[in-house]
């Protein structure tokens, strides 16, 4: 058995390795998110917080006031007290600060960071007596929060479209019905498309990773080791579900469309972009049918939160166990030939 | 001579069409058996259902005995009409790959030389001629060292002289002992192979035996054929055969001196006439009332 899943293995390793137009896009576009990570959020000494100055110059005087020398604020020019109101009231800036002719500002009071912003001033003020601000260090940055979300997003775009696609154009070309004509068997043929894609997924994963941890320090509360093991998890159940909607669909185009209502839920609901704390209870619920809500809540656990491999164990345990209905299934149903 | 495969009773019914119509039919170890037809005629189903890539409706497939299994899919080897090799593997490459699914194996190296492949083994499978590329499928089929071969329609595509060889190259594997089961729609390709052939149309066998025995059952006669244009009278009671798609006339004769005689008033000129003995394709034509191309 292991002869012939190594044979599969290594002939779809090949044929990777040499289509050069899926090897670059396989490539070209994690690497392309991991730059496009760090533009957004990158910059090194990238200020905390933003604070509008009512002023018609362009310039800010630093020396006008001892708040406009404060660290990790970036002071803007606001010459249209209208728009300066509008952006406070979006949150696009966490403070407007008026100079002349009175010292005046204006705060959201729903804004945290506005609400840090007004501490700062005040405190360089003079004007209060108040405590330092203790932002520093516990901050989670939405860079650290959305990173396990894109790497889980790219993962799972890779695993099911990788998989689901390739195995549609082997039975459509005929392939697959010239491997039924040799003693390999569904579960076999099953488990090299998985061991190979999961092979391309970690490698680029880690990639992406060490990527950004380079660029852009990103956190990492937990152990590395348990967060690999959150992430093979994650692929081996998302390949195993690219190879169930694939097990039986001869049309590119049905597998496209099946492909695309599997992987937009989850990357609405499953918190890729945003968290669901907030959400309804049953979107909640909605969310915990899909494998990539508990790989993103364990690798969020390990990374933001130090969690160990025992904390995430319900999470693994989901995702083993989706995995295997997965496999079971899809091979089950696995057709061999279009007809 | 034990018997290698019996097919019993094969039905295959798709919702609008009956493919297969209960078939049944013996094939002796070591002969080319030749299933003969148009397309359409179910000889592909047929075939497909014996090597269990195709599930019947009913009816059973034995392997030496055996119903057909584990087995059998270790010990057949099978060429597709058409098939599909992955992409971006070598030549040597795909070889190795369909070897290490067998646990039987064959040696590699006179497989490679006896398909005349060495000089294509690094090359992309996709970049193989028509020829290059049936020789790879049908060593593909060979990589098990198997006692019996599946081959549907093996040279179609293929240039006339690329035929020929790989004609000389089933005759060499069959010479091996192989057991050779051999689906096409070339009359000549079934003369030259086959020790045993049975001709199906409709889904059905219409009739079984070695091409020799088969034609001299049918036929006492030498066929006469003359193009339609120098026919300048009816041929009244002459038995005869028009072909229009051909524009031949086709006369059979057990005598061609009479024949000729008779003739002589009803045609232009006899320049262009010419006499052969009776082959597989007249013998369909007679059986089934259609020809074997259509």
């Amino acid at each position: 058995m292991l002869k012939r899943v190594y044979a599969i293995f290594r002939a779809r390793n090949l044929e990777f390795m040499r289509d050069r137009s899926s090897l670059s896009w396989n490539i070209v576009l994690p690497v392309g998110l991991m730059f496009g990570l760090s533009f957004i959020f990158g910059g090194g000494d990238r200020p905390e917080y933003t604070v509008g100055v009512l002023q018609s110059a362009e310039e800010i005087d630093t020396s006008a006031h001892p708040y406009l020398k404060t660290r990790y604020i970036q002071f803007v020019a606001v010459d249209d007290e209208a728009e300066g109101f509008r952006k406070i009231s979006r949150h696009q800036l966490d403070l407007l600060l008026q100079l002349e002719p009175a010292l005046r500002y204006w705060v959201n009071p729903d804004s945290p960071k506005g609400y840090f912003a007004e501490i700062t001033l005040l405190q360089s003020a003079g004007t209060r007596q108040l405590r330092k601000e203790q932002i520093s260090g516990d901050a989670v940055r939405y860079v650290d929060w959305v990173l396990p979300g894109i790497l889980g997003m790219n993962m799972m775009f890779s695993c099911l479209f990788g998989v689901g696609y390739v195995v549609v154009r082997y039975r459509k070309n005929g392939f697959l019905k010239r491997l039924r004509a040799t003693p390999l068997r569904a579960i076999e043929f099953v488990i090299a498309q998985v061991a190979s894609r999961l092979m391309l997924i970690m490698a680029v994963t880690v990639f992406v990773y060490l990527g950004t941890r380079y660029f852009l320090h990103t956190r990492m509360d937990g152990s590395h080791v348990t967060l690999l093991i959150v992430a093979a998890a994650g692929a081996i159940t998302l390949i195993s579900m690219g190879l169930l909607v694939a097990a039986r669909v001869t049309s590119e185009e049905l597998a496209g469309g099946l492909l695309n209502i599997t992987t937009w839920p989850m990357m609405m609901l499953s918190g890729v972009w945003f968290s669901l704390e907030a959400a309804d209870d049953w979107v909640q619920q909605t969310a915990n049918i899909f494998p990539l809500t508990h790989v993103l809540g364990a690798a969020r656990a390990v990374m933001l939160d130090g969690a160990t491999l025992v904390d995430i164990a319900p999470q693994l345990l989901i995702l083993a166990t989706m995995s295997a209905i997965f496999l079971i299934v899809g091979a089950v149903i696995f057709r061999w030939h279009p007809r | 001579m034990q018997t290698a495969l019996e097919a019993r009773n094969l039905v295959k019914k798709y919702p609008a069409v009956l493919a297969v119509d209960d078939v049944s039919f013996d094939v002796a170890e070591g002969i080319c058996f030749g299933l003969l037809g148009p397309n359409g005629a179910g000889k592909t189903t047929t075939v497909e259902i014996i090597e269990g890539v195709t599930p019947a409706t009913s009816g059973e497939v034995y392997y030496f005995g055996e119903p057909a299994g584990s087995r059998f899919r270790e010990e057949a080897g099978i060429q597709f009409q058409n098939t599909a090799l992955q992409d971006f593997l070598t030549v040597r490459e795909t070889l190795e790959m369909f070897q290490s699914l067998y646990n039987r194996q064959a040696d590699l190296s006179h497989l490679i030389e006896e398909c005349f492949l060495e000089d294509l083994l690094d090359r992309d499978n996709r970049k193989l001629s028509g020829g290059q590329r049936q020789r790879l499928l049908l060593a593909v089929a060979l990589v098990n060292n198997p006692r019996v071969v599946f081959l549907d329609e093996p040279t179609t595509g293929l240039d006339p002289q690329a035929r020929r060889n790989f004609w000389d190259l089933i005759k060499r594997i069959r010479a091996d002992g192989t057991t050779i089961i051999l689906t096409t729609h070339y009359m000549d390709e079934a003369q030259v192979l086959c020790d045993e052939i049975a001709i199906m149309d409709d889904g059905r066998i219409v009739t079984r035996g070695s091409p020799e025995d088969l034609l001299r059952q049918r036929y006492r006669n030498v066929i006469i054929e003359l193009p339609l244009q120098d026919l300048t009278g009816d041929l009244g009671n002459i038995e005869h055969r028009i072909l229009q798609t051909q524009g031949i006339v086709e006369i059979a004769s057990d005598n061609v001196s009479d024949s000729l005689r008779l003739l002589g008033s009803q045609v232009r000129g006899l320049n262009r006439l010419k006499i052969r003995q009776p082959n597989l394709e007249d013998l369909f034509l007679d059986l089934t009332g259609h020809s074997l191309r259509a």
